[in-house]
């Protein structure tokens, strides 16, 4: 910001409230569209609500969608404050996903689990952060744009996969792409299985310890990005990549690290899905997550807290919007994606359309400071 | 002989086909781009004005208001595109982004319940669709063996083929060659000197971003009123990502731009074809191993192992006037 200190709004204002007004102009503008298309926005609303957070059963899903998108949404942050821009989350998730059921499969059962789950989670780390390093690696050193890169590695990823799939991990005897199911042993247990033993009664859902994992994530990357030393580097090469340099920072090493870590933190939307839900290797279960993960950074403002708010958001959204198709006839789900698109236009493109208005009605109205 | 010349003119009919969107979306591309604005929302434009085209075409009943529709459409979705990014100085990538997933909703949800046929419209006749234009002279030179046959590729093909091929010198003459030109490549290297020189770094912009809607548009009707009858869900199945490919392999610049698109259509006939196949010396080649040919390539290219990709130099800032 070049506004001088104590001139500026309170932080509220740009943390909240500015957040909770894009995101109204989005609905506003997704309700004109369901009021268009004949149906009573405000009932789909009321339909959203009750269908993500109404019942045991619909909160299960909405935390389980959530925990995919917390995952890529801290994927884009922590390239966002490495001055870059992932765009790749989707075939990182895929990669990482392909990781930790090469370790499912070649160990499950001969294994004991405990040891596996640790070791499949590496792998789908490993495998993300790698998918994700290759681009990094061409921007640092070759000053290839990123944005393009990682584009192209989706599509490049969803290529691989469909080989893999088809001509090696099927089943035998199988149509479907889809391989052997993994040895129980290594699922990730479901939360409502955990908490039974405990006189705790969950409805089932697919959501499973993967949750905790993701959890886990955000106060890790809190702390490694304003705790540490070497997430402060992070921060000042995306910050200003010239102050980095006079500070003694290799830029291009932060960046490939940066985008390592980013890789691994979308890996493991494949241990929330296949190791917790499909329990098996099979195609497009990434289901455009990565690419949510844009819209759950830009709605979190890049920070922690903000992600796994925004997580809930469109993890809510997600299952209500299964929901409203059932009740509505008129509305398909993609009613969602709508949504979605909108809050990325309105929280990132026009970002500038509330911002400048609202922090200067505020600045106005804060006490000069002495 | 006659066999493998069947088969080439069958390879060159499917890399037309496949090409024609991807030439117009990629044109599209290199006005915005050659202007200084990023342009990754290719993909949801096209798709808009697929939708809008089928649409259009279905309910008033003629190819050319579903193009205008189109059209419309996809120069609306520019123009938010260039409000978001030039007026607010938004992100240009993360707009791009939100354009692609804002209609990736949009198209089927609108689909679904104006149609209620599942997402999709309901299949074109043949008289609301473009179909292919038979020239003057082909019964005559059809008999002679090699012109005929080589005639017959020329003519036959629909009205947007043809646009798209008469796009690309247009484009060349239009960038290189007009004052107009000459300004909105200055407004992607250098929009501080067009400032000074005082011609709006806007007003071009805005302009460029008109063109590249038009194109888009272009290529949407293409996809489901000439190629396909009817739009279906997902009809572009990231062919605007592959646009954006091919205009950067091809360097930002009209004539190798459309030599990308020919060589990536061309993979993917090639892909269709080869299914299966073996190739003697080699063995089977994997048909994904083909498909991702034109990203993998692109990305050599970005990384400079083949030849260079230099962008234009102001891409992706917003130009601020105050200094």
């Amino acid at each position: 910001m070049a506004d001088s200190r104590g001139n500026e709004a309170p932080a509220w204002v740009d943390l909240a409230l500015l957040p909770a007004i894009n995101l109204a102009a989005a609905f506003v503008v997704a309700g004109l569209v369901i009021a268009i298309l004949g149906e009573n926005p405000f009932k789909a609303m009321a339909l959203l609500v009750y269908g993500s957070l109404g019942y045991g059963e619909a909160i299960g899903f909405t935390l389980y969608y959530a925990t995919n998108f917390v995952f890529t949404g801290l994927a884009v942050a922590v390239a966002f404050h490495a001055g870059l821009f992932n765009i790749g989350g989707e075939g990182q998730a895929y990669l990482g996903g392909l990781g930790a059921g090469l370790v499912c499969l070649a160990l499950g059962g001969a294994v004991p689990g405990l040891l596996v789950v640790p070791l499949a989670i590496l792998a789908a780390m490993l495998f993300g952060a790698a998918w994700a390093y290759v681009p990094g690696w061409l921007q640092a050193r070759r000053g290839s744009h990123i944005v393009i890169t990682t584009i192209m590695f989706n599509f490049i990823a969803a290529s691989l996969m469909t080989y893999l799939m088809v001509n090696i991990f099927i089943k035998p005897g199988q149509q479907s792409p889809e391989s052997r199911e993994f040895d129980a042993s290594t699922w990730m247990p479901f939360v409502h299985e955990i908490l039974a033993p405990l006189g705790i009664q969950l409805a089932k859902s697919p959501l499973n310890l993967s949750l905790l994992l993701a959890i886990l994530a955000a106060v890790g990357l809190w702390v490694l990005l304003w705790r540490t030393r070497w997430g402060y580097a992070l921060r000042v090469v995306g910050f200003n990549e010239t102050a980095a340099v006079y500070g003694g920072i290799a830029p291009a090493r932060v960046v490939v690290a940066a985008m390592a870590l980013s890789g691994a933190l979308a890996g493991l939307v494949g241990v929330n899905e296949l190791m917790g839900v499909q329990h098996r290797l099979m195609l497009n279960f990434t289901g455009g997550y990565g690419y949510v993960g844009i819209a759950v950074a830009l709605m979190g403002r890049n920070h922690p807290v903000g992600i796994c708010l925004a997580a809930l958001l469109f993890g809510a959204l997600y299952q209500g919007g299964a929901e409203l198709s059932f009740d509505m006839p008129r509305l398909t789900k993609e009613v969602v994606v709508v949504i979605q698109g909108l809050i990325i236009l309105f929280c990132g493109a026009f970002e500038g359309l509330f911002r400048p208005r609202l922090l200067a009605l505020f600045r106005r109205r804060a006490p000069v400071a002495a | 002989m006659a066999d493998t010349l069947v088969l080439l003119l069958l390879m060159i009919d499917a890399t037309v086909r496949v090409a024609t969107p991807l030439v117009l979306a990629a044109l599209a591309g290199l006005f915005a781009e050659r202007a200084g604005v990023v342009d990754i929302g290719l993909e949801g434009k096209m798709l808009g004005a697929a939708f809008a085209a089928a649409a259009t075409a279905t309910v008033l009943g003629s190819p050319w208001l579903g193009l205008l529709a189109a059209i419309a459409v996809a120069v609306s979705l520019s123009m938010v595109h260039g409000v978001a990014c030039i007026r607010y100085n938004g992100n240009q990538v993360v707009s791009g982004m939100a354009l692609n997933i804002l209609m990736a909703g949009l198209a089927p949800t609108l689909a679904y319940a104006w149609f209620a046929q599942g997402g999709q419209t309901p299949m074109l006749p043949s008289n609301l669709r473009f179909m292919p234009i038979v020239a003057p002279f082909h019964d005559t030179l059809a008999g002679i063996p090699v012109v005929g046959a080589l005639w017959s590729r020329v003519h036959g093909h629909n009205a947007l083929v043809y646009a798209a091929a008469l796009a690309v010198p247009l484009t060349a003459f239009v960038i290189y060659r007009t004052r107009f030109g000459l300004r909105l490549r200055a407004v992607g290297e250098n929009p501080q000197a067009v400032d000074t020189a005082g011609i709006s770094v806007a007003g071009l912009r805005y302009r460029a971003l008109l063109i590249n809607g038009v194109l888009c548009g272009l290529s949407g009707a293409y996809l489901s009123t000439a190629h396909g009858a009817g739009f279906v869900r997902d009809m572009t199945a990231g062919k605007g990502y592959l646009a954006l490919a091919a205009l950067i392999f091809g360097k930002w610049r009209p004539v190798p731009t459309l030599l990308a698109c020919l060589l990536f259509a061309f993979t993917d006939a090639l892909q269709a074809r080869l299914q299966g196949a073996a190739l003697p010396g080699i063995g089977q080649i994997p048909v994904q191993a083909i498909q991702a040919l034109p990203y993998v390539l692109t990305v050599l290219l970005l990384a400079g192992f083949v030849g260079r990709a230099m962008a234009p130099k102001a891409i992706g800032v917003p130009y601020v006037k105050e200094r």
